[in-house]
């Protein structure tokens, strides 16, 4: 018989689950290690996938590859000006930045009342009014950063800012606060610093993205400019570059350039002041790559661990069955089949065991992932295992149980039949 | 049917090594039904397990149904057992976990005959040995005869050239004994050549031929009652 054959055939099915079902206790604890190593491994890489999966949902608002850049004073003399000098940065810093890095995708120059400190915004209506963060923007922030309008509302358009409109976006918090239950704010108008605005829009509030609110207001960027009076002043650009490039490299870039233009040290590292989204991303998805890692080493040491147990059991149960084998032998079996029949054994109960790992694990991710799905700021979403990492453990499963086998399979051929027969 | 000549064997036993069969001459024509007697460590055992290809001779040559058997790996042998040889033993080496029809045909499953065909065979056997009933009974749900009936099924399902018997009623009491020897010579009235080894006087009467040995040699070859009365 063909060891290939003997895979398919029937009958040695029938002999391995006669000779399992011999001994179901001994069976049952046996394959409780390779059970528990894959369960783990499930658990772990299921999770770390979960958290990934969470992370990048936080992340979806926000270009993966976005950076804010701002303005602060020099900390070396240079060119003849004195140390601590204040830099602004200027709006038209936009069409030099995009002249001089080409790797720039968007770029949004903004400016906010409240947000860095300073006095926030006095928002009035009818009776009611309450400080919110102010801020001026372009519609090219939307493509870094998503904003949600709810439905009927439409963010800041080029128009808007054409004409200085006074419109304004709002918060939830901002309409809950200042608009009656179930009253319609789009259209309505507010007060902000004494100055009439439009309500065109709602926003909905996503959490995680950065520092921004739920009560958070945007009003054109030019109309910002007149009514604070910032003249040609930037308070900070939010930039994102394209999807593949370095954003570290780009950041570096954007600074250089932004030194040479306002005239400061090429080593002043404190003028300009920057913060890479994209590098804060790569981090924290690297740690979730970590955790797939670290979930990968605990789940094979630990079937491995489950696989040497198996074979360590297989060898007790081939020494019992001596006598067994020494009869197979006796009315015909050959070596060959008999170390077969012993490796088979070996690699079914090791994917027994895993099948059932694999099933808990999958069941606990599920209940796990049922019970997260209402808590929205815990990063954990939809967490699955990869299928190639589902099969990389089954085909380890099979290489580690095989090999393993063969050491009880040896020593269950390495008795003569006749020594074996004589065993009581 | 089996022809040996010569045939030696000794072990060692530390340093010093112990000549066990010292000589072996024996030809067996095809149906006789003899017993090897001997009392223990007169190399009865050694004889029947280098008859059985379970150990090999040191010296000597063997034949089995015209074969010429030397030069045996393991697998060989196997391929041997199943196909010429049927065994019978005296604890009867039933596998426990498996029913009296599935330790019948288990030789057929290493001959690689199909699942139907192997069913059909071994129930015909249990049928001929009278167990039929018996067929999905566990050996520890049958009685020490029946263990044997079954064993025996076994070792003809092959349809082997020679069956060996080890003390066939070894384990047995006197009735039961007679009944299994009663069964094996209803066998060998088919016509299969079968050896049995014993030390029991009235067991190997009921045989055709007894031969005896002594300290590793043939003391007595001769018929008895019942074969001078076939010849």
């Amino acid at each position: 018989m063909s060891s290939l054959r003997v895979i398919f055939d029937r009958d040695t099915w029938q002999e391995i689950f006669g000779s399992i079902g011999n001994n179901k206790t001994r069976t049952v604890i046996t394959i409780i290690g390779v059970l528990w190593g894959v369960f783990i491994y499930i658990a772990l890489s299921g999770s770390a996938k979960g958290l990934d999966n969470g992370f990048e949902s936080i992340f979806q608002d926000i270009a993966m590859n976005s950076m804010f850049v701002w303005a602060q004073r020099t900390s070396i003399p240079y060119e003849g000006f004195k140390i601590g000098r204040p830099i602004d940065l200027k709006i038209s810093d936009v069409e030099f930045l995009r002249k001089q890095v080409p790797e720039i995708e968007f770029i949004a120059p903004r400016h906010t009342r409240g947000a860095f400190g300073g006095s926030a915004g006095r928002v009035k209506r009818k009776n009611q009014s309450n400080n919110y963060n102010v801020y001026g923007d372009y519609p090219e922030f939307t493509k870094i950063a998503t904003k949600r309008i709810y439905e009927n509302g439409r963010f800041i358009n080029n128009e808007d800012n054409k004409y200085a409109r006074k419109v304004a976006v709002i918060g939830e918090r901002t309409v809950e606060e200042l608009f009656e239950k179930g009253e319609e704010p789009v259209g309505e108008y507010i007060q902000i610093d004494n100055i009439y605005f439009q309500v065109i829009g709602v926003h909905k509030y996503v959490p995680g993205g950065g520092f921004e609110e739920d009560g958070d207001i945007f009003i054109p960027f030019q109309t910002f400019r007149k009514i604070y009076n910032t003249g040609d002043t930037v308070g900070w650009f939010s930039i994102a570059a394209y999807d593949d490039v370095d954003v570290i490299k780009v950041e570096e870039e954007i600074l250089t350039a932004l030194r040479r233009r306002h005239r400061v040290s090429p080593q002043d590292n404190r003028a300009f002041g920057s913060f890479n989204l994209g590098e804060q991303f790569n981090r924290i998805m690297g740690f979730a790559r970590g955790m797939t890692f670290i979930s990968l080493i605990v789940g094979i040491a630990t079937l491995i661990a489950g696989v040497i147990g198996i074979g360590n059991i297989s060898l007790i149960s081939v020494k019992e069955r001596t006598k067994e084998i020494g009869i197979r032998r006796a009315i015909g079996a050959t070596p060959g089949e008999v170390k077969v029949q012993v490796v088979i054994e070996n690699v079914f109960l090791t994917l027994l065991a895993g099948i059932i790992g694999i099933v808990l694990g999958a069941g606990l991710l599920f209940v796990v992932n049922l019970a997260t799905q209402n808590m929205e700021n815990f990063p954990y979403t939809n967490p699955t295992v990869p299928l190639i990492y589902l099969g990389g453990v089954v085909v380890l499963m099979v290489l580690l149980s095989t090999l393993i086998g063969l050491i009880p399979a040896q020593r269950a051929v390495s008795i003569r039949p006749i020594d074996a027969l004589r065993e009581e | 049917m089996i022809r040996l000549e010569d045939i030696h064997k000794s072990y060692k036993m530390g340093k010093s090594s112990l000549h066990v069969l010292k000589g072996i001459n024996v030809e067996v024509n095809p149906g006789e039904l003899v017993a090897i007697m001997g009392s223990s460590g007169s190399g009865k055992s050694t004889l029947l397990n280098i008859l059985g290809m379970l150990d090999v001779a040191d010296r000597g040559h063997y034949e089995l149904d015209g074969i010429t058997i030397k030069n045996l790996n393991e697998k060989r042998a196997a391929r041997y057992r199943n196909n010429l040889l049927g065994f019978v033993f005296q604890s009867f080496n039933l596998i426990n976990y498996k029913s009296a029809l599935e330790n019948v045909a288990l030789p057929l499953y290493y001959k690689g005959i199909s699942r139907k065909e192997r069913q059909k065979v071994a129930m015909g056997l249990l049928e001929r040995v009278g167990l039929k009933p018996w067929a999905t009974h566990l050996p520890n749900e049958l009685s020490g005869g029946q263990k044997q009936r079954v064993a025996i099924a076994r070792a003809l399902v092959s349809k082997p050239k020679v069956v060996l018997a080890d003390e066939p009623t070894g384990a047995l009491d006197s009735t039961t004994s007679y009944e299994v020897m009663n069964l094996i010579k209803e066998i060998n009235a088919e016509g299969k050549t079968i050896l049995v080894v014993t030390h029991e006087r009235d067991i190997s009467q009921m045989c055709n031929r007894i031969i005896k040995l002594k300290d590793g040699e043939i003391a007595e070859d001769s018929l008895t009652a019942n074969g001078a009365l076939n010849k």
